[in-house]
């Protein structure tokens, strides 16, 4: 279904230089990112991969203007990030849904500016595109993990934001589900053309998703590698090459292949 | 619900009532008692307080009391505390002024009430004022507070001020506790009515029980305003629940699925 996507030789969306996060406390100083460097092109979809705590999240706070760094510089399209943006939206994990709305009041919820006709058009589009068709005036709490988490993505894909961040976004999700959900994402990834940051602990899911897997050390985190994969969608979960890159980065991170 | 479910939820609750009533006039005639009225005594009681005029008025001016104080409560409380939940630094300072005043009985202020107000109505109101503000006051801060930084950085990400923050997400997320503040209150100031008009007023339920028993100890009417006044309790806390079943409210009142 999906092409093959080589790396493209496209435009520098995202550019991070020298960034150094630390957290500073009565007694101590904790630093969580050290020196991290990273490019991404346009259309992207990167994974940040590390363990938990090593800070990823942190890492995405501050692309996301959540936090402001210690020093060092985060860029998108050339542009200092100062705070949050329309443009750039932050997908949590499914508790980010605004319980008080309906499925069509949270899609719509970063409509507001739009004509009424315009704005219904496009919540009917993006309920169609997640395929909550027929819960459009349920509550979240009468909805499931999985199609919670689909609400938060189409309220984020109403707003045409160029980038989207996601934070382990499937990780409450059961095992069927999360696949489900992965399948998702790359269908709309397809069809949006978005550039796509998504942080995960899950080394099977960065193989399935990334372009590039940036994979980091443990605290205070550092980039220790960054891995093509040139494996086009869809992706066969038990060829040679993909087994090949997911025991790569199982090895770089130090991880023994046997339990 | 079944339909049986349904009677149920009708039925039983009215025969726990009729032998609650039944146990009472059964009390009343083995002990043999000349003070204490049976329940017919009560209801010819109820009957006379409707033939002298006197029932509805009091009714009325009870229900006017608590809707004047308690409205009062909610029009100031509910600003000063989504206020107070937004900045941290002012419930910093507010706070222990609100935790001395807040566990002082509202009818420890009945003599405060009567030198400012008089032996009238503003008194009442003011008390009922006093003790519905607190349960308010605090539940809106403590719901703004407690907002989920996850709903208020989303919110952020949708490019909207700080007004609008407040009203789209804040606002909403707090409602369901302070609903919960509100509901408290209600019934707090149904109670505080009752006690400040058997001080502070010539009318109303509370007035009618002490009046009775002082003007001839009438304890069928005693115990007819009681009954009145747990009645019209009852109706206040159905109507308050009501709200809270609302949809845009009832996810916080029920455990989140996981």
């Amino acid at each position: 279904m999906i092409p093959a996507r080589k790396p493209l030789p496209g435009r520098t969306k995202l550019a991070i230089r020298g960034l150094q996060m630390a957290f500073r406390t009565e007694e101590s100083e904790v630093r969580v990112l050290e020196d991290l460097d990273l490019d991404v092109r346009e259309g992207e979809l990167v994974c940040i991969l590390g363990p938990s705590g090593c800070g990823k999240s942190t890492l995405l706070n501050i692309v996301a203007g959540f936090l402001a760094p210690s020093s060092g510089s985060v860029k998108i399209d050339g542009e200092e990030v100062r705070g949050p943006d329309p443009r750039r939206i932050f997908v949590f994990q499914e508790r980010g849904v605004f319980p008080w709305l309906t499925v069509e009041g949270n899609i719509g919820f970063g409509l507001g500016r739009l004509a009424r006709a315009e704005r219904e058009k496009r919540i009917g589009h993006y309920v169609r595109l997640v395929g909550l068709e027929g819960f459009e005036k349920a509550y979240p709490h009468e909805l499931s993990g999985g199609m919670k988490q689909r609400v938060e993505v189409a309220r984020a894909l109403a707003v045409d934001p160029d980038m989207l961040y996601l934070d382990e976004p499937f990780g409450a999700l059961d095992s069927i589900t999360r696949l489900e959900m992965r399948r998702e994402l790359l269908r709309i990834w397809q069809t949006e053309q978005k550039t796509i940051l998504f942080v995960t602990h899950d080394i099977e899911e960065s193989v399935q998703l990334a372009d590039r897997v940036v994979v980091l050390s443990a605290r205070p985190a550092r980039i220790r590698r960054i891995v093509e994969i040139d494996l086009p969608h869809p992706r066969d979960l038990s060829s040679r090459r993909y087994l090949e890159l997911r025991d790569g980065i199982l090895e770089e991170i130090g991880l023994a292949h046997k339990i | 619900m079944t339909l049986r479910q349904r009677l149920e939820s009708i039925l039983l609750p009215i025969a726990a009532a009729m032998s609650l009533v039944a146990f009472w006039a059964a009390a009343v005639r083995w002990s043999g008692t000349t003070v204490f009225p049976s329940p017919a005594a009560v209801a010819r009681g109820i009957a006379e307080l409707a033939r002298k005029g006197l029932l509805l008025p009091y009714i009325r001016d009870s229900l006017l009391r608590v809707a004047a104080g308690y409205g009062g409560a909610l029009a100031a409380g509910i600003p000063l505390g989504v206020f107070l939940g937004w900045h941290p630094a002012a419930a910093r300072a507010a706070n222990p002024v609100i935790q001395f005043l807040r566990p002082i009985s509202p009818l420890a202020w009945i003599p405060v009430a009567i030198v400012l107000f008089g032996v009238k109505n503003m008194a009442a109101v003011f008390l009922i004022f006093l003790a519905s503000l607190f349960p308010i006051l605090v539940s809106a801060m403590n719901g703004v507070r407690g907002v989920s930084a996850m709903h208020r950085q989303a919110g952020r990400n949708f490019g909207l001020s700080r007004p609008a923050l407040l009203a789209r997400v804040v606002f909403p997320a707090a409602l369901p506790e302070i609903l919960t503040g509100l509901r408290i209150a209600l019934g707090i100031a149904w109670i505080v009515v009752v006690a400040a008009e058997m001080i502070a007023v010539n009318s109303g339920l509370g007035y009618l029980v002490i009046d009775s028993r002082n003007a001839g100890k009438r304890y069928d009417l005693v115990v007819a305003a009681m009954l009145l006044i747990g009645v019209i309790g009852l109706v206040l806390n159905l109507l308050v629940q009501r709200v809270s079943r609302l949809r845009a409210v009832r996810w916080g009142f029920r455990e989140e699925t996981p």
